[in-house]
């Protein structure tokens, strides 16, 4: 068993850049909008289906489908909350929470609905490649999946940080009302970050379709894993996002390798429910609690 | 001596909000609060009343030591504070808004209603008491959140600016009722910028500035006191209005 | 002084009492299991209002307290052949006691709003992955009741009996709810939902108020599983513990209207009714009553936020609180 942990480990870490894909578009739209957005594993799920049937109807490979499918995205997360969210809710923070897990509801069983529960998974030519890190077998679109996670982390930071429209954005995230009072289009910026949060799902999507399969309980299986990752890394941090999704990816491999596959589902919520309620603030924050 | 607050010092990171604060309030008294805005008025308030815990210093109420004690239990103890933003409980009536206070001391629904009248009727808002809390105007709030306050039989009452946001005529109206409530036995320690508030109601003034308290005494020797004027208009201010004074 | 009822209130309470008379009179036997379900959803939602409406709690995790009810009278009757009355009786207490664990533990460590919802949710699935990985539990299988009819077992040969041992249930969960609208510990869990702050500064302890509301909420809750346990003779993880039951939860008193006495039953048998009624007109398809649901809410949220009783009470929507935390 212990001369497992290693491949385990590495496995986990693969998987755990999926996890800090999804989670760094939900950090972004609670670092922003403050909005625990409870649709986020639905959209995924949905990006999912996109980049399945793109691939099944139309041949087009998951890593071509990408650019498309991220503007496709951006566009439908910007409509979402700009048309749906922000006027469904009036403002308060509790409905919100409430419209949000409407959308998702929605989402979830209109997929089951139209797609029925069958799982669905693609099979690439490339999927199976293996290649062979530190005693470890790891499939090759993980590999890239890992890439790519981080390349994308390290874009949005620097878009954060170093563009004029990144700051602004920061701004807004600080202080709404003095952004609005010297003429930023709030309503405008924030459904720009909620598209630019689901075009990173797509993104995902485009990423973890190779090795991965697509039901429409997916979604819902990734909300809770996206939430602890955004807790473990700081909300709003995309550093954060990314070191919590592979940390999380490399528990959830190890407890499932030392408690089994059912019991070990257990290690991600406990870790949710504890940083939670002793670093809510996330484990790399120097700042006190909220 | 009712309150009596010694070294009271809270930081924030790297701001020091209140540095080495003390201060006594006898029992019967009406005692004012007073600071140019951002002193740290309100946090010494909420380290008395026991929302936030001190870095240093102790606070004694009545006897007791209350300086580790949970707003809850200061409250029963008779120490009752007022909010600087009121927010009177939404979807309530003005009634059931003060009723929540005198359930402090009656457990049955009935009798805390009945008792939220009375209280309202001290007040002069007996014709409020079937509206909804939020229709209030500034003033009706300002004036729920003194009846919620006074509904729950305090010994010792903290007004945080109990008066902001009114209109003269209102404060005019305010200041007897104030009076009133410490005739009838409460003491009383508020923060206040209304200076017609402070000179009129007060028998005692303290005042705090950038964290520290600069002077002690009756509101006219405080008010005239340089550090004071200083601490209000800015460095030299004193010695100008003095030149001023003599020139004139 | 009396607090008068609304005429509001009256007028539903008529609907509610005509509606749960139906299956006694006018409705064909095929739809009793329809309005059992709805009965037992009602009841889940009565627990629900406690913390979530008239306390501000929001849950979305509030399966964690269903399932324990039931898996735990289920455990009690099949391991320790305890009798079933006594059993439920015991499963409320155990469930009351989740939801005290679940409240201290959140409320201690100052979790309020979407944060308090996200961790009840993640309880939920804890127990849900528990309850899957034992064979105490049932594993993967699921517990089952041996059919045993008879009063002396809590089950019922009757259908039209099973009912109406729900409705008496449900009916007592609004008597609670109303002693509770109607006390100072009611009006103490209002004014911790409208700001916790002024609460506590009108001498409330707010702490033990809403752990004690998890608590009742939890026996209710309880209730609700063991009604769904005598009546169905079957639960699994899934169902105790996961995400149906949790939404089924909210959205009775959310679309119902939530903080209100009969906002959840109203709710439950408005978005039940309306949504078999839709499948049996398009025809049944699995999720799509589910999507129905969703949909109803989010047009709830938009144009009756106070929910459906706010149309009956005559209450514009409810202004916004303070920002929580």
């Amino acid at each position: 068993m212990l001369g497992l942990i290693i491949p385990v480990a590495l496995n986990g870490l693969m998987t755990g850049a999926i996890y800090a894909l999804v989670a760094l578009g939900l950090t972004l739209i609670y670092g922003v909008l403050h909005i625990i957005n409870f649709a986020h594993g639905s959209l995924l799920m949905l990006a999912l289906y996109a980049v399945y049937f793109m691939h099944v109807l139309l041949g087009v490979d998951p890593y071509v489908a990408m650019p498309f499918l991220v503007l496709a995205f951006f566009a439908l997360g910007y409509v979402l909350q700009r048309g749906i969210i922000s006027t469904f809710s009036h403002g308060k923070e509790s409905n919100i929470l409430l419209v949000t897990l409407a959308l998702s509801i929605i989402i979830d069983n209109l997929a089951l609905y139209l797609w029925t529960s069958n799982t669905r998974s693609l099979n690439l030519p490339y999927a199976y490649e293996m290649i062979e890190v530190a005693g470890a077998l790891l499939p090759l679109p993980r590999l890239i999946a890992f890439g790519a996670a981080l390349v994308i982390a390290l874009l949005l930071w620097l878009g954060m940080t170093r563009t004029r429209d990144g700051r602004a954005i920061r701004a807004i995230a600080v202080e709404k009302r003095g952004a609005e009072l010297v003429g930023v289009n709030v309503k405008h910026v924030y459904a720009l970050c909620f598209g630019i949060g689901t075009a990173c799902l797509a993104a995902a999507a485009c990423l973890l379709i190779p090795t991965f399969y697509v039901t429409p309980q997916v979604g819902y299986a990734f909300v809770l894993i996206a939430f602890t990752t955004v807790v473990l890394g700081g909300m709003g941090s995309f550093a954060g996002a990314l070191v919590g999704g592979l940390l999380l990816g490399v528990v959830e491999a190890l407890s499932g390798l030392f408690l089994g596959e059912t019991l070990g589902q257990i290690g991600i919520f406990l870790v949710f429910i504890l940083m939670l309620l002793f670093r809510p603030q996330g484990l790399f924050s120097a700042r006190g609690v909220r | 001596m009712m309150l009596r607050a010694e070294g009271l010092g809270k930081r924030f990171g790297g701001v020091v909000a209140v540095d080495d604060a003390s201060l006594t309030v006898q029992a019967g008294r009406i005692v004012a609060l007073i600071g140019p805005n951002g002193a740290g008025k309100t946090t010494l308030f909420t380290m008395i009343s026991g929302f936030q815990r001190p870095d240093s210093g102790r606070v004694h109420f009545d006897g007791q030591d209350i300086t580790t004690l949970a707003p809850h239990t200061i409250c029963k103890l008779g120490l009752t504070r007022t909010f600087q933003i009121v927010q009177p409980f939404a979807g309530l009536t003005v009634r059931e808004n003060i009723a929540v206070g005198t359930h402090l001391h009656h457990a049955k629904r009935s009798a805390a209603l009945n008792a939220a009248d009375d209280i309202a009727a001290t007040l002069g808002m007996s014709a409020m008491l079937d509206q909804p809390a939020q229709n209030l105007t500034v003033a009706g709030r300002k004036r729920l959140e003194l009846a919620r306050a006074l509904a729950t039989r305090p010994k010792l009452l903290l007004l945080d600016e109990v008066m902001a946001g009114l209109i003269p005529s209102e404060v005019a109206e305010i200041i007897p009722m104030i009076r009133a409530i410490r005739d009838k036995g409460v003491t009383i320690l508020l923060i206040e910028h209304v200076m017609q508030a402070v000179m009129s109601l007060s028998d005692e003034a303290y005042v705090l500035a950038q964290g520290k308290m600069i002077a002690h005494g009756t509101p006219q020797e405080v008010v005239g006191n340089p550090a004071v004027i200083e601490a209000y208009l800015g460095h030299g201010a004193a010695q100008r209005l003095q030149r001023e004074t003599q020139d004139a | 002084m009396k607090t008068r009822m609304h005429p509001g209130n009256a007028v539903v309470a008529v609907i509610l009492i005509v509606a749960a008379l139906l299956p006694y009179f006018v409705l064909p036997a095929a739809w009793l299991g329809l309005a059992t379900n709805i009965l037992v959803f009602s009841l889940l939602g009565v627990a629900w209002n406690i913390t979530g409406g008239f306390g501000g709690m929001m849950s979305f995790g509030h399966a964690v307290l269903f399932g324990s009810g039931a898996y735990a009278t289920a455990m009690l009757q099949l391991h320790a052949g305890i009798n079933p009355w006594l059993a439920a009786l015991a499963a409320m207490a155990i469930a009351a006691g989740v939801g005290t664990f679940i409240g201290a533990l959140s409320f201690r460590y100052g979790l309020r709003g979407s944060y308090f919802a996200l961790i009840t949710l993640a309880f939920a699935e804890v127990f849900r992955v528990l309850a899957s990985s034992f064979a105490m539990t049932g594993g993967g299988q699921g517990l089952s009741l041996p059919l045993a009819t008879g009063l002396a077992n809590m089950q019922f040969a009757s259908r039209l009996h099973n009912y109406t041992f729900v409705l008496l249930l449900v009916v007592a969960g609004l008597v609670i709810t109303t002693l509770v609208q109607r006390s100072r510990f009611g009006a103490y869990l209002v004014a911790i939902r409208e700001n916790e702050a002024a609460a506590q500064a009108l001498g409330i302890d707010t702490f033990r108020v809403k752990v004690l509301a998890m608590a009742l909420s939890g026996a209710i809750a309880g209730a609700a599983g063991v009604a769904y346990m005598q009546t169905f003779l079957f639960v699994d993880a899934q169902i105790g513990f996961g995400t149906v039951m949790s939404f089924e939860a909210l959205l009775g008193p959310v679309i119902g209207g939530a903080g209100t006495v009969l906002g959840p039953v109203l709710g439950a048998v408005v978005l039940h009714t309306v949504g078999e009624l839709a499948r049996e007109a398009i025809g049944g398809a699995p999720g799509l009553n589910l999507v129905f649901y969703g949909l109803v809410l989010l047009v709830i949220l938009r144009f009756l936020p106070n929910g459906l009783m706010g149309l009956f009470l005559g209450q514009r929507r409810r202004p916004a609180t303070k920002e929580q935390a």
